[in-house]
C-alpha cells in the first residue's frame, strides 16, 4: 500500500515538475532557473505543512511521492554548476542562496500553516 | 567497432566553459520544449514513470537508513549527492552518445533524477532539525549537502567527459 501511494505520488509530482518547468520557462527568454526555482520553492511549503500535522498516508502520497518528485536537488545542483562553468559566478551564487533562502521560507511558512490549521 | 576518430583535441582554456554544448537547465530546452505551446504526451508518460521510480528509489533508501531525531539524515544526503554525480554523467551522455533519442533526457534526468532527489526534504529537515534545538546539525547537513552535491556534479560531468571524449585508437599498443 505505501509502495503504491509513493508511485503514485513520484508520478503525479514529477510530471507536475516537467509541466511547471516548461510554464515558467516559456515566459522568460534567459538561462535563470526559475522553473527549478519555482517547483523547489512550492513543494518546500507543501511539504512543510503536511510533514508534522498530517496522517501517516498524507505524509507518503503528497510528502515522499508528490513533493519529493516535484522538488529536486539533482537539476537545482546542475544548474548551478553550469552557471558557474559559463562564468555566470554571480548568478550561480544567486540560484543557491535564493533557493535556500526562500526553499526554507517557505518550509517555515508551510509548517506554521500546518500547525494552524 | 569501427568509431570515426576525431583527432588530437587542444586542451580546453581554464577560462573558458568546458562544455560549451551542454544546456544549463537538463529539463526544459527551448527546441523542444519552449517556443509554440504544446505538450508531449510521450514525454509527460516518461517523465512520470521515471519519476515514479526515481520516488520509489529513495523511499527504499529512506527505509533502509532511518535517522534518529536530532541526527544527520544520511538518507537523504546520500541520495541527493548520488542523484547530482547521475545528472552530471548522464548530460554528458545525452549530448556526446545519444544526441537524436527525444525520450532518454525526459526519462532518466527529469523522472527517476528528479524523482530520487529532493530539495522538499532537504529544507524541511534542515527546519526541523533547527526547531528541535540541532542548529549545528542543521547548518553541516544544509551545507555539506550543497557542497557535496555540487562537487558530485562537477566529478560526473569531468569523468565521463573524460571517458565519452578519450580517442578510441591512441592507446592501442
Amino acid at each position: 500500500m505505501t509502495l503504491l501511494l509513493v508511485l503514485l505520488g513520484g508520478a503525479v509530482g514529477a510530471s507536475a515538475r516537467y509541466l511547471t518547468d516548461v510554464t515558467v520557462q516559456r515566459r522568460h527568454g534567459t538561462d535563470v532557473p526559475w522553473g527549478t526555482w519555482t517547483v523547489n520553492v512550492l513543494g518546500s511549503f507543501v511539504l512543510g505543512v503536511v510533514a508534522e500535522s498530517g496522517p501517516h498516508w498524507v505524509l507518503i502520497l503528497v510528502g515522499t511521492g508528490f513533493c519529493g518528485a516535484l522538488t529536486t536537488f539533482s537539476t537545482f545542483g546542475y544548474e548551478t554548476v553550469r552557471l558557474r562553468e559559463q562564468g555566470r559566478s554571480g548568478l550561480a551564487a544567486a540560484n543557491v542562496a535564493g533557493s535556500l533562502a526562500v526553499g526554507l521560507l517557505a518550509a517555515v511558512l508551510g509548517w506554521w500553516l500546518g500547525t494552524a490549521l | 567497432m569501427p568509431a570515426p576518430d576525431p583527432g588530437p583535441e587542444p586542451d580546453p582554456e581554464p577560462d573558458r566553459d568546458p562544455f560549451p554544448g551542454l544546456p544549463v537547465d537538463p529539463d526544459v530546452t527551448r527546441e523542444a520544449d519552449v517556443g509554440p505551446p504544446r505538450i508531449h504526451g510521450a514525454v509527460v508518460g516518461v517523465v512520470a514513470l521515471g519519476g515514479a521510480l526515481g520516488s520509489t528509489a529513495r523511499w527504499a533508501v529512506a527505509e533502509a537508513l532511518p535517522h534518529a531525531s536530532g541526527r544527520l539524515p544520511w538518507a537523504t544526503l546520500l541520495t541527493n549527492v548520488v542523484g547530482c554525480a547521475l545528472i552530471g554523467v548522464l548530460m554528458v551522455l545525452v549530448v556526446e552518445r545519444w544526441p537524436g533519442r527525444r525520450l532518454v533526457r525526459p526519462f532518466l534526468g527529469t523522472g527517476i533524477l528528479g524523482g530520487f532527489t529532493t530539495f522538499s526534504t532537504y529544507v524541511v529537515d534542515t527546519r526541523t532539525l533547527v526547531a528541535t534545538g540541532h542548529a549545528a546539525v542543521a547548518t553541516a547537513y544544509l551545507l555539506g549537502t550543497l557542497v557535496a552535491g555540487l562537487l558530485a556534479v562537477v566529478v560526473g560531468l569531468r569523468l565521463t567527459e573524460r571517458l565519452v571524449r578519450r580517442p578510441t585508437g591512441r592507446t592501442a599498443p
